[in-house]
């Protein structure tokens, strides 16, 4: 059936609304107003105002709400507007969600999912734009998602809900209106492994999240000059699928990691870490690196692109890594 | 008093001197180096959580602060347990990976031991929701500090619980001293229970000393709050006796202001009226205090005889066992008493 990444969440949510009874959404503008990205539009009709929960803008307030109730016994699914405004919660997410399990000694679970908007390239500009899951991966206790496909979108949310302890999904903003065909039975998916979503021999594309269709893009291009590039999309950023990782570069030799965060101190940084240590002499090539420039995003349009991995950026860094002998 | 009511004062008493001869005795420990870490004592403001928690059933949740060792003896944590935890010991109430700061217990509903200021807020507000949403008549009881009331947390949590109208009871130690910052240096309104009336939270100030009228105070609001009548919120006045951790050379307050708070510790002062009254005969008193004792010896022959966590069981607990998932999750955080 025809969809859209939109319609996908909100069948995700419908559909674990209906099946548990301990599930709710709650968060800012989700019910009334239907959702700042409308991925809840019409739910609150169908679920009622208990269980589709406009909150304050207190974000502080309505993410430790979440993290509580899971504590007791619901299944929260909370949504914060943009990646931005969850840093008002971090003290919430760090400190309670990714703590409490360890700190107890195993006593206690946090079943809750953190659903938020992440990236760029709708001219929100420096607030309202940034990709700051790699930071968020950097906290153990989470498990981070950032569903790239129809099929991803429609399934992630379930699984989420089943695991034990806090996950946070990322949901590309530029993702929303993304359409194509998702099989009508498509439900619930695993949330622990990387997806070749082009399978190549000559380079590893490593991606994940709104940045994918960019790289299929260059990968699409990049058959033209007869470079063969194998797109991995790593669906999720903790824990690291670190053996799909090391299979694609054992199978191509070469690798680019394209990532929408800034590249210091980041995930792009982390997996050209493990590359580094895990197969170094696998490697025909240094690992390269497509990052967004190191400049809070500014609004203008041309700005704004420029400082994005685009379909030109991931081309070249193929090239550089295919060009460099083994 | 009568008989009944002297019998239920007498056991608060027996209450607060056990969280007393525990602390005195966690010192002593942190002296010679058994504990480590931040160790934060609760002597003097004992009637608060001996009052509040005297009115609670085991169904009803508790959150605190890292002042919670009274906390969590009193909700039920056994003594040893406790202990053990502050001695790093895998046979704590935490396997030693919280400390004092964070002490948890599944079994008697006790969620921390929360070591961020106004942290634990919206924990409660969600544990109440959960219990709102699923239409169980529990009381989520909530203890933080005057200083907590600066915090964003506080508000946001506050104007949830009215607005959702949960079953919160809010219990602010008042203990004039964040850290070491006096209220009147960090707040433009002094009068906390202002705040809360301000999100049309009843609340009322409680002399924080007396542990009858700490007690009183708590039924009242709780069975407001129990009866689904929203939050309630009580400033519980009280003062801490010793120093706000181990590492505090207390310069920023007065000696005698000190001396004169002393002149109202908790335990005198019920110990005096039950004695002006007859209540407490000397050989009951002396009772109380063996008995107490006794209980702080075997908690630190408990602690004194643990083992550490193997080194190889570092990294489990970060994320739930797996084992556990396969049980019916519904199980999951349901109380279970830890081995001890």
């Amino acid at each position: 059936m025809k969809t859209t990444y939109r319609e996908a969440m909100r069948a995700a949510l419908r559909e674990a609304l209906q099946r548990d009874d301990r599930v709710f959404l709650m968060g800012e503008d989700v019910g009334a107003y239907g959702g700042c990205f409308a991925v809840s539009l019409g739910l609150l009709e169908e679920f009622g105002p208990e269980r589709i929960r406009d909150t304050p803008l207190s974000e502080t307030g309505f993410v430790g709400a979440g993290i509580g109730a899971a504590l007791g016994g619901m299944r929260p699914i909370v949504e914060i507007m943009t990646v931005n405004f969850s840093l008002l919660a971090l003290d919430q997410i760090m400190n309670n969600a990714a703590t409490l399990s360890h700190m107890s000694g195993g006593q206690f679970s946090v079943p809750v999912v953190i659903r938020m908007t992440t990236g760029a390239g709708r001219q929100l500009a420096a607030q309202h734009s940034h990709s700051l899951e790699g930071w968020y991966a950097h906290i153990p206790g989470l498990r981070i998602l950032t569903p790239s496909t129809l099929a991803d979108a429609r399934g992630m949310l379930w699984t989420a809900l089943a695991d034990p302890d806090p996950v946070l999904i990322f949901e590309h903003g530029s993702l929303y209106n993304a359409a194509g065909e998702l099989d009508e039975n498509a439900g619930a998916v695993d949330i622990d492994t990387a997806a070749v979503r082009r399978p190549g021999g000559d380079v590893s594309l490593i991606t994940y999240g709104g940045t994918l269709p960019t790289v299929l893009d260059a990968a699409a291009q990049l058959m033209e000059e007869g470079i063969d590039a194998e797109v991995l999309d790593l669906r999720t950023l903790r824990p690291l699928d670190d053996a799909a990782i090391l299979a694609t570069v054992a199978k191509t030799h070469r690798a680019v990691v394209i990532d929408e965060g800034w590249r210091s101190g980041s995930i792009s940084a982390e997996i050209s870490a493990r590359i580094t240590e895990a197969a170094f002499f696998d490697l025909d090539a240094p690992v390269g690196r497509v990052c967004s420039a190191e400049v809070p995003l500014p609004y203008a349009r041309h700005l704004e692109q420029a400082a994005l991995p685009s379909v030109a950026r991931v081309i070249a860094a193929a090239r550089e890594a295919v060009g460099t002998r083994g | 008093m009568n008989a009944e009511r002297a019998e239920h004062a007498r056991g608060l008493l027996h209450q607060m001197l056990r969280v007393r001869r525990f602390e005195e005795k966690c010192v002593e420990l942190y002296s010679a180096a058994k504990i480590r870490g931040f160790m934060h004592v609760y002597i003097g403001e004992e009637a608060v959580a001996a009052g509040v928690l005297a009115t609670l059933e085991p169904e009803d949740a508790v959150v605190a602060t890292y002042r919670e060792h009274g906390h969590a003896l009193l909700r039920g944590v056994p003594a040893g347990a406790i202990l053990a935890e502050m001695y790093g010991f895998e046979q704590g109430c935490c396997r030693g990976r919280g400390g004092s700061m964070h002490l948890f217990d599944a079994a008697t509903r006790f969620f921390g031991g929360n070591a961020i200021v106004a942290g634990g807020l919206p924990l409660a507000i969600g544990l109440a929701l959960a219990d709102k949403m699923a239409g169980r008549s529990r009381v989520t009881a909530c203890f933080f500090g005057e200083g907590a009331v600066a915090e964003g947390a506080f508000h946001e949590s506050l104007n949830l619980a009215a607005l959702w109208r949960l079953p919160v009871l809010f219990c602010c130690e008042n203990n004039l001293y964040a850290m070491g910052t006096a209220l009147a240096r960090s707040e433009s309104q002094t009068d906390i229970a202002l705040k809360a009336a301000a999100y049309e939270i009843p609340a009322w100030p409680v002399d924080g000393m007396d542990v009858l009228a700490v007690e009183e105070a708590a039924r009242r609001a709780g069975a407001a709050v129990r009866g689904g009548a929203g939050p309630h919120f009580l400033e519980l006045r009280t003062y801490r006796f010793r120093a706000h951790s181990m590492y505090d050379p207390e310069r920023y307050r007065e000696k005698a202001e000190v001396a004169q708070w002393l002149e109202r510790d908790p335990i005198d002062l019920l110990r005096a009226t039950l004695e002006a009254a007859g209540d407490l005969p000397e050989p009951t008193w002396a009772e109380v205090q063996a008995s107490v004792d006794a209980e702080v010896q075997a908690a630190v022959a408990f602690a004194e005889a643990g083992t550490l966590e193997p080194v190889e069981e570092l990294t489990r607990h970060v994320y739930t066992d797996r084992d556990d998932t396969d049980r019916d999750d519904t199980e999951r955080n349901r109380p279970k008493r830890m081995p001890t």
